[in-house]
């Protein structure tokens, strides 16, 4: 069902947007000397204690009170567990949330990586107010992206043009594609 | 090669657009993109809607939200017109898609079998 690790990142990324965070920051690193992928969410939304932080994870036992928070957790969990990773969420209620998490990156379980572009496009499509950045790093580059510069150089239009989604989309893919190109 | 200087004249180019339309566009369509939406299949929904108005310039702005509540009929695209009506369309594929813009927002004709009530008096 979440056939790509791009559709399990916009699964925590719709949790950072229905927590009303302002301001979402996606980091990636992929290391081929590490053999690791390291995923980092961190928003400025409404954040969640520490009772529910503990419970956020299992899909059995979310309740009214954290539904917030889908079975997206769950999953991704579950993956970083079968592919031999680490998962954790730090969070202050006010302050914001932050998700951790990596997979052994030539895991025979790990899945493709998916279009990153497409996720943020849908991000974006989800709420174009939030301030989203996107860092991509590897052994040797790294790529940026920031929603607030785009909006910037837009002067008024919306990023919701549909011209202007596709662009993103492919300026993001490409923009990965160019910091992967020092990788194998 | 993309720069953020494209973004210059795809910015002037919208801008007409608009001053042509006068004011803001005519519909908003909207795609249930929760975990029970994107399982069902929203995803070609999406893309196709956002590339169908982009290429064919069609009067709406195409957006998503999360659960809309009825997982059972995912996909699910509602159109809201400016003048306050809202159509719920169910089991939405991308030639589905593609169907409900050339109908609803490019004529504005309903296309009544793909709505909710249509399914549901079907599913009986």
């Amino acid at each position: 069902m979440m056939e790509d690790l791009a559709m399990h990142i916009l699964e925590i990324l719709m949790n950072s947007i229905g927590a009303k965070a302002g301001r979402i920051l996606l980091k990636i690193r992929e290391s081929v000397k590490d053999n690791i992928i390291e995923i980092t969410v961190t928003d400025n939304g409404s954040g969640m204690s520490e009772e529910m932080v503990k419970t956020v994870a299992d899909p059995f036992t979310t309740t009214r009170k954290t539904r917030k928070i889908g079975m997206g957790v769950a999953f991704m969990k579950g993956l970083t567990e079968q592919c031999g990773g680490t998962f954790g969420i730090t969070s202050r209620p006010g302050e914001g949330t932050e998700v951790k998490a990596s997979i052994v990156r030539d895991h025979i379980d790990a899945p493709p990586t998916g279009d990153l572009g497409q996720m943020m496009m849908y991000a974006i499509q989800a709420d174009e107010t939030i301030d989203f950045e996107m860092i991509y790093e590897t052994d040797t580059d790294q790529f940026v992206f920031k929603s607030s510069e785009i909006r910037e150089m837009l002067e008024g239009v919306s990023l919701l043009e549909p011209e202007i989604l596709l662009w993103i989309k492919e300026y993001i893919n490409e923009g990965i594609m160019r910091a992967k190109e020092g990788m194998r | 090669m993309k720069s953020l200087e494209d973004l210059k004249k795809m910015r002037e180019a919208a801008l007409k657009k608009v001053e042509m339309r006068e004011g803001g566009k005519d519909y908003r369509v909207v795609v249930g993109m929760a975990t029970c939406g994107i399982a069902a299949g929203a995803r070609p929904v999406l893309n196709k809607l956002v590339e169908e108005t982009a290429e064919k310039d069609y009067n709406c702005v195409v957006t998503q939200t999360g659960c809309i509540g009825m997982c059972v009929y995912e996909p699910i695209v509602e159109v809201y017109g400016k003048d306050g009506s809202h159509t719920t369309y169910v089991h939405v594929d991308a030639d589905k898609a593609t169907k409900i813009l050339e109908e609803h927002i490019g004529k504005g004709h309903i296309v009544e079998e793909y709505t909710v009530d249509a399914v549901k008096a079907l599913e009986g």
